[in-house]
């Protein structure tokens, strides 16, 4: 009986899939004497060109500007996303009258599509109305800010230093994993982060970034001419977002808090722990391993976004652009088919990324 | 399990002996798909052209596929698709120029009508430099049913003489009205969203360049990078300075743009004629009393202009009844039935001649001047410059506006030139 299901799959994901990273190695539409649309159009084979010029082009800022946006959107939607459905989980663990209706009433974003939750933002996020109106209510002065229209640059940094801060984080990533291990007195795990550390500080000290990064490395003139960072017109769409998918997190942590047994919280209060404590030491850790389900699934989310940026700013604002929506108009708008492929092998890695460590730890706890 | 595979076989064989079977029947009873995105507001024209068709060819079902989006924005992904899986429409709406040749005829998808053109004699009606625009090495490709005219500057006349100010036929004049309106809090020039910006770039080009810089610049006889674009990026930026660019352009369309127009906010507007349809049948204004319109500065006599054509794919399941259906779409009869409905006008020169009175006041004088001006082509509606220029011209805009710098701007432009084939490389 999984052999219909398997048939369909290789043909319509996995074939489809394969098909669109060998075109994602080809000229398809970047050769002018080639029409894209022909139908005995040549595809020579060009091997990562693509992709170094979607990294490297000057034309192509906006893919880099794009590949901000996504993330920074993925790491403020599910920061801000976890926040809210922890908190209303946690008002509604309190017992209050009506928690059914209210927890409906939280989960119903969800049942939208993308699409309406993007119209009605977009409405409500308009210059002179709707939320920015708001304060006129209260007779003050109504806000300012242009929430999907925003020319404002926050965060900005340069293209060419990324790599920099990639070692960063790795280092920030390991002392903290160190730092945990320690906690658990396993010090040979802290000898390998250690080890691994200054492994990294001899490759990036021997510059090794450098020539990697370097041939990969965008003109020039770029930082003063097409800047990036967190584009302040992102913030409408991320509140928008969060709107919609945090009911969805509270839908998950509350059946997670129903797993948690009563016994444990009675045994924390007879033992005299205050509210407060029974959360940070019992309910809280209880809930981790939801938290990180939770993440892979908002993350795969907010690299894939699509329709809700395209019904809220919509396919050519340049501060909202993102690569799900770049796909769409380097493919079917401008026929560069090769260049649009490369853009969706690119976020297909992102998502690899996401997933593979998270379906690798869930294998492990399985064995 | 085994049943079931064969089940599922079975499904599946019956399902595509009852789509063959389907698909027969509409060929022996004569069916006219047509393919645009002519819904909503411009729905009406189109439906009224089918009317005439089916009066003329009573046996024919005609299928009125389209997929809404301004300027076929969502139509055109949807029409690739379809053309790439060897499912083409029997005729299908596409913009004069590059839209047409640098897309489908290079790709040898259209069919030649040169003969449909003798036959008709359109040659006599059509001016050359529609022709010129549907024709690629000695064929032509597809019939014009009407045209827009882009880069009119709008305004309400109430408004201007209560500002004290007159209507700019220079740069330098508009420079100087618009740092009037600016002490005086009212924004000069409204634009939209990224599109609008790039058709008030046209405009800008065209005046800067003139008439023959402008198409040098399009078939590779002005260098994108040269002294002169640097030239036109300067007014470009100066002409930014009196819009609300930073303020809440993007986020507006084009009718909202007017509407601030209309409300006051605003001095002027540059777009496209479909603005004299939205004022006239949507807000109820009369042209020439309510709103006005003029030339944009310094681009006197020469008359910007996109054309919706229609056109015979390679393959088209009915070609007869779409071959009708491209005779009806070039005759006076077909021209003068949907162009008042859609406030265009016609391609031919003699259609408004025939019945005047069909037509309002923009719509003659606009009739006047295609018949008379200049013509050039629109590189934002796809006439001088292919889809793949058009779409990274939109990052070589961004890059001005980010940084404001016209070496910058133009050395970006040239490089999408290159890579698209397109302005003569």
């Amino acid at each position: 009986m999984l052999m219909p299901t398997f048939i369909l799959l290789g043909i319509f994901v996995y074939f489809f899939l394969g098909k669109t990273i060998y075109y994602s190695t080809t000229d398809w539409g970047e050769n002018p004497a080639q029409p894209a649309l022909s139908e005995t159009v040549i595809r020579e084979n060009i091997g990562f060109e693509n992709y170094q010029n979607l990294m490297t082009d000057i034309i192509q800022a906006m893919f880099r500007n794009s590949l901000t946006n996504m993330f920074f959107f993925f790491v403020f939607f599910v920061i801000g996303s976890i926040a809210l459905g922890l908190l209303l989980t946690i008002i509604l663990d309190q017992k209050i009258v009506g928690e059914t209706f209210f927890r409906t009433v939280f989960l119903s974003p969800m049942a939208l599509s993308f699409v309406v939750t993007g119209t009605i933002w977009r409405w409500l996020l308009q210059p002179d109305g709707g939320l920015n109106a708001l304060p006129t209510v209260f007779g003050l002065e109504p806000f300012r800010f242009n929430w999907l229209n925003s020319q404002e640059i926050w965060l900005q940094f340069t293209w060419d230093k990324v790599p920099q801060y990639l070692t960063f984080v790795g280092f920030a990533i390991l002392a903290f994993l160190a730092v945990r291990r320690a906690l658990h007195q396993d010090w040979r795990s802290v000898g390998f982060m250690g080890t691994l550390a200054v492994m990294m500080l001899i490759i990036f000290a021997a510059g090794v970034w450098d020539r990697i990064w370097l041939p990969l490395d965008v003109a020039e003139a770029e930082p003063s001419i097409a800047p990036k960072g967190f584009n302040a017109a992102l913030v409408g769409i991320i509140i928008a977002a969060i709107w919609q998918m945090s009911g969805y997190v509270m839908a998950i942590f509350t059946a997670a808090l129903r797993g948690i047994p009563e016994d444990l919280r009675e045994a924390a209060q007879v033992d005299g722990c205050s509210n407060l404590k029974v959360y940070t030491h019992i309910i809280l850790p209880q809930l981790r391993p939801f938290v990180i389900s939770t993440i892979i699934i908002l993350g795969h989310t907010s690299l894939k976004i699509f329709d809700l940026v395209f019904a809220m700013s919509g396919p050519d604002n340049a501060r909202t652009v993102m690569p799900g929506i770049l796909v769409y108009t380097k493919g079917f708008r401008q026929n560069s088919f090769a260049q649009a492929s490369a853009i969706a092998t690119i976020v297909l890695l992102f998502v690899v990324i996401i997933i593979v460590p998270y379906l690798y730890i869930q294998l492990r706890r399985h064995d | 399990m085994k049943r079931h595979l064969i089940l599922f076989i079975a499904i599946l064989a019956l399902q595509l002996m009852i789509g063959g079977v389907v698909a027969q029947e509409q060929a022996e009873g004569g069916v006219l798909e047509i393919f645009s995105w002519w819904a909503g507001d411009e729905g009406p024209a189109l439906e009224a052209l089918i009317a005439l068709y089916n009066l003329h060819y009573p046996q024919v079902k005609v299928i009125n596929a389209t997929v809404t989006g301004g300027a076929g924005i969502n139509f055109r992904a949807v029409l690739k698709t379809r053309m790439l899986g060897g499912n083409p429409p029997d005729s299908f709406q596409v913009h004069a120029g590059q839209e047409l040749i640098g897309t489908w005829v290079i790709a040898n998808r259209m069919q030649d009508l040169t003969w449909l053109y003798e036959e008709e004699g359109w040659f006599d009606v059509l001016p050359q430099g529609l022709i010129d625009q549907l024709s690629y090495e000695g064929g032509i490709y597809s019939v014009p049913v009407n045209i827009h005219r882009a880069g009119v500057l709008w305004y309400i006349p109430q408004n201007l003489d209560s500002w004290g100010i007159s209507v700019p036929t220079t740069l330098d004049e508009f420079y100087a009205v618009c740092s009037t309106l600016q002490s005086q809090g009212i924004t000069p020039l409204v634009v939209g969203e990224a599109w609008t910006v790039i058709h008030l770039w046209d405009q800008v080009a065209l005046s800067v360049l003139g008439a023959d810089g402008y198409e040098d610049l399009w078939n590779g006889d002005l260098s994108p990078s040269g002294s002169e674009m640097i030239a036109v990026w300067d007014a470009f930026g100066r002409v930014l300075d009196c819009t609300n660019i930073h303020d809440n352009a993007a986020g507006l369309s084009w009718q909202q743009a007017t509407d601030v127009l209309v409300a006051g906010d605003a001095a002027f507007n540059v777009m496209g004629d479909w603005v004299a349809g939205y004022l006239s049948t949507t807000l109820g204004l009369t042209p020439g009393e309510d709103y006005g319109w003029a030339d944009f500065p310094h681009t006197e006599g020469t008359f910007t202009w996109l054309s919706d054509t229609f056109g015979l794919p390679v393959d088209a399941p009915n070609e007869s009844a779409a071959i009708a259906w491209l005779r009806l779409l070039g005759s006076v009869e077909g021209q003068n039935t949907f162009n008042p409905l859609k406030g265009s006008i016609p391609a031919r020169v003699d259609a408004v001649g025939a019945v005047p009175e069909l037509y309002n006041v923009y719509l003659q004088a606009a009739a006047d001047d295609w018949a008379h001006e200049r013509l050039i082509g629109s590189m934002m509606h796809g006439v001088v410059a292919n889809e793949r220029f058009m779409g990274d011209f939109n990052q070589v805009l961004d890059i001005y506006v980010q940084s404001r710098s016209s070496a910058g701007a133009a050395a970006a432009m040239e490089e999408v030139c290159i890579q698209a084939g397109a302005c003569g490389f």
